[in-house]
């Protein structure tokens, strides 16, 4: 546990470890964090540092640990460290992850732990990119309820079933992880992405919504679902375990039916 | 500096900011500033549900709901409040189901409806489904569903805009708002919102504490920039524990398994909530159960190399009803305790959760100068606010449904000021002391660390002030933050750049922190009883005679208590007499 590990740590050094059995790891690690900020450097370039961290670390531990005992100029979003609020998202080891829900000790140790921001959208600044153009998308495919029957004085009526239809898309934490991990967007900005479709998908299969037909137009667009080259890197970028591919399918196969 | 005019300003897009803003935008011209994008707001983590009586699997009524807030929260709660929060639950619900929340649903369709602690039928006779929710991330859809909203209805936003003062002007009525400064994050610059009606909604100050379910973020800013203000701060002593996040971590685990059939347990695997709440058990409210939690740990029965955690058990129940009612606290539990709840009980211990008290208001979400007056124009809602309807404990649930109802309320009565109201002249000195505190967060003063006075003030805290507290140990409390304070003084922070310089960000929320561990701990030493989420072990005894009052604390310079004043404020009382309060 980790407060034991941070007793440990600040006890004097003649006291005796935890009981041997339960003493927890410690790993040393190298942190090697991609740094750019526009006000002061003309590129980017990377930093390392040497960290000794504990049993349930993860890689937000080891940011804040250089943030707040380095290197206080190091900069990146987080708020809810544990996975629910998508702030976090960036690239490590290559992958795009929540740095708040990658264990350390589920990563190879053995090397540098490379920290990147996620790709295709504007730096601003080390890790924290421009995220207005991933929410413009997100914008654009109508994320809201659309039923223009009059209101009933209850709750609309929904089976189970209906409900379960879109279940897996309501989970989205609009991270941006599958969106900045897709080849497609990377190379052609102007795509919707995976996350404007994932949540499209989560309206469009709503048996209480009625503007599907116009999402579907909106995503039958050029820069629209089309673009998808099934690549799964989103449904493997997904902190939530969304099938995101199987979505975008889905929705594909929606505006073939529609434009039938 | 850019100077923007709006009819009403939200400080905040939480549920509550955003629930303000849904009203206020389709009445008056808003902007909502927010210093997370709003999707990042707690409301998110929020997992369990959200109550109203709406009855649709067993019989309910909204007076039972009153009583049970009214119980739950020790008779500290202003019964008018938790009434209309009681009916107003109901259309709130339905609000959020017309704006395409996906709720559980019933067989035939309706919106399912589960257990939760402290909600009962006809007052305290057994648990009732009260709870309305999705799967457990209910939370999560609400804060979704009202952005979607916020979008639909274009509602303007200034994301990663950190407002750092309130501008109060004097008018020949009194003390009114004239806007708010903000720092924006990308810039570095300050922006002046002039404003007829202000809303906080800016959420709540876990972060006084190191165990919490609270995020970075919630540092209590609101609720400072209104002490800084002059403004009184109600109820601050009263700090939720809720009783399961995960052990060493805080990362909360919701009431809904315990709801669902989860059982607590000490290390000899004893059900121990049957001898401190023989009637509900498990399902007592959460300042019971995290104080029995506690009490299992202190006299030895704790679990772990440590003895320092209790087991929450899931293990009887079916893993294909685990998977579909909580499925994100389990995996919460795999990822960061390696523990399959199918086959291994989770760990788990009281954190920090909730801030009963804050900036006091009415029932239409005004806020109070003092004890008997607001201030037209000035608004809070949400956990920044205490209305008071959680009183001296909130029941599970019941924080949602506030965002619910008194954001809707906030905006609405915020709008309807504006109409009629006039823009105050914002003075040229408005920024002043914003640029003071900024500037001196900038100067090297000395070699102190934010994070290291923060980390040290989070643990005298959690030592402290947490679940039990005696004069003693809140003295201890208030001697270090009197130490941290003089240390904070002599901060100096690395980041010299004006872009997203968060190094800057966290020393300012450091001061809030400070300010507002004081301000928890000058009120805890002034209530010599235990009553709720506040237990002074040297008072075990609610003390109605003495302190059934609210207590509402100002900044005094010339107060011998650490600088702070405490006067008091009655409690509302309708239909319901205190009684003792067994479950």
């Amino acid at each position: 546990m980790s407060t034991a590990v941070t007793e440990n740590q600040n006890k004097d050094a003649q006291q005796p470890a935890a009981e041997g059995e339960e003493a927890i790891p410690t790993y040393d690690i190298v942190l090697k964090v991609r740094r750019y900020n526009p006000e002061f450097d003309s590129e980017a370039h990377w930093d390392e540092w040497p960290l000794t961290m504990y049993g349930t670390d993860r890689v937000l531990d080891a940011l804040h640990k250089v943030k707040w005992e380095l290197d206080g100029s190091l900069s990146f979003r987080r708020s809810c460290a544990h996975g629910v609020c998508g702030s976090d998202a960036m690239r490590i080891n290559g992958r795009n992850r929540l740095a708040c829900k990658t264990l350390l000790k589920d990563l190879d140790l053995s090397k540098p732990i490379t920290v990147e921001p996620i790709k295709g959208l504007p730096c601003e600044k080390d890790l924290i990119v421009d995220m207005e153009p991933f929410f413009q998308s997100y914008r654009e495919i109508m994320p809201f309820l659309v039923n223009e029957d009059h209101t009933p004085t209850g709750e609309r009526y929904q089976s189970q079933e209906d409900r379960a239809r879109f279940d897996d898309t309501t989970k989205c934490i609009l991270c941006a992880a599958c969106t900045s991990s897709c080849p497609v967007f990377w190379t052609d900005g102007q795509y919707f992405g995976p996350a404007a479709i994932v949540n499209a998908h989560r309206f469009i299969f709503d048996s209480r919504d009625q503007a599907g037909d116009m999402r579907l137009e909106i995503l039958n667009d050029k820069e629209g679902v089309w673009r998808c080259r099934t690549t799964f890197n989103c449904t493997e970028a997904c902190p939530r375990g969304i099938q995101v591919t199987k979505a975008i399918a889905e929705v594909k196969k929606a505006v073939f039916a529609s434009a039938l | 500096m850019q100077v923007h005019k709006y009819d009403v300003v939200i400080v905040g897009a939480g549920g509550a900011g955003m629930r303000a803003a849904i009203e206020s935008g389709q009445r008056a011209r808003t902007a909502v500033l927010t210093k997370l994008y709003p999707t990042r707001s707690h409301t998110g983590a929020a997992q369990g549900g959200m109550c109203a009586a709406l009855a649709n699997v067993e019989e309910d009524n909204w007076e039972w709901h009153t009583f049970d807030t009214v119980k739950g929260g020790d008779y500290l709660v202003d019964q008018d409040a938790a009434e209309v929060m009681a009916k107003e639950a109901i259309d709130a619900v339905l609000d959020l189901e017309h704006m395409g929340l996906p709720f559980n649903r019933t067989p035939e369709g309706k919106i399912d409806q589960r257990r939760f602690g402290g909600h009962t039928r006809d007052h305290g006779k057994s648990p009732v489904r009260r709870a309305c929710y999705a799967a457990d991330r209910t939370g999560h859809m609400i804060l979704q569903t009202l952005y979607q909203t916020c979008i639909k209805h274009n509602v303007e936003f200034y994301n990663e805009f950190y407002v750092l003062d309130l501008i109060m002007v004097d008018t020949p009525e009194g003390r009114r708002p004239a806007g708010v400064v903000s720092y924006e994050l990308a810039t570095g610059e300050l922006h002046v919102f002039q404003a007829k009606s202000v809303v906080f909604a800016s959420g709540g100050a876990g972060k006084v504490f190191k165990t919490t379910s609270n995020a970075h973020t919630l540092t209590g800013d609101g609720m400072a920039i209104a002490f800084r203000n002059g403004l009184p701060l109600e109820d601050m002593e009263f700090v939720q524990f809720h009783p399961t996040g995960l052990a060493g971590l805080g990362i909360l685990v919701s009431e809904a398994a315990r709801g669902e059939g989860g059982i607590l347990r000490n290390a000899d695997g004893e059900r121990f909530m049957e001898r401190y709440a023989p009637t509900i058990k498990d399902l007592a409210p959460r300042d019971i159960v995290a104080r029995s939690m506690a009490n299992e740990v202190r006299e030895g029965r704790g679990c772990g190399p440590n003895k320092d955690y209790v087991l929450l058990d899931l293990t009887h129940l079916e893993p294909a009803h685990i998977d579909a009612k909580l499925p994100d606290i389990t995996e919460f539990a795999r990822t960061y305790l390696g523990v399959e709840p199918y086959t291994e009980p989770v760990p788990v211990f009281p954190t920090a959760h909730y801030c009963m008290g804050g900036i006091p208001t009415d029932i239409k979400g005004e806020v109070f100068q003092d004890s008997e007056t607001t201030v037209p124009g000035l608004y809070a809602a949400g956990e920044v606010a205490c209305v008071s309807v959680h009183g001296s404990n909130r029941l599970g649930t019941n924080s949602l449904l506030d965002i619910n109802v008194f954001g809707k309320r906030a905006g609405t009565f915020a709008a309807e000021y504006a109409r009629d109201a006039e823009f105050l002249p914002v003075p040229d000195d408005a920024t002043k002391r914003t640029e003071a505190l900024l500037d001196n967060a900038r100067s090297p003063h000395g070699n102190e660390k934010v994070a290291a006075i923060r980390k040290d003030l989070q643990d005298t805290m959690d030592l402290n002030m947490q679940v039990f507290r005696t004069a003693e140990t809140i003295q201890k409390a208030l001697d270090d933050i009197a130490a941290l304070e003089e240390r904070y003084a002599s901060i100096s922070i690395q980041d010299q750049g004006k872009r997203f310089n968060l190094d800057l960000l966290e020393a300012v929320e450091l001061g809030f922190l400070l300010e507002l561990a004081k301000v928890m701990s000058v009120a805890a030493l002034h209530r010599d009883e235990s009553r709720g989420g506040h237990f002074r072990e040297d008072f075990p005894n609610r003390d109605d005679e003495n302190f059934m009052v609210h207590s509402m604390v100002y900044e005094d310079p010339s107060s011998p208590t650490a600088g702070i004043r405490q006067e008091t404020k009655p409690v509302i009382m309708t239909r319901y007499e205190p009684m003792e309060r067994k479950y």
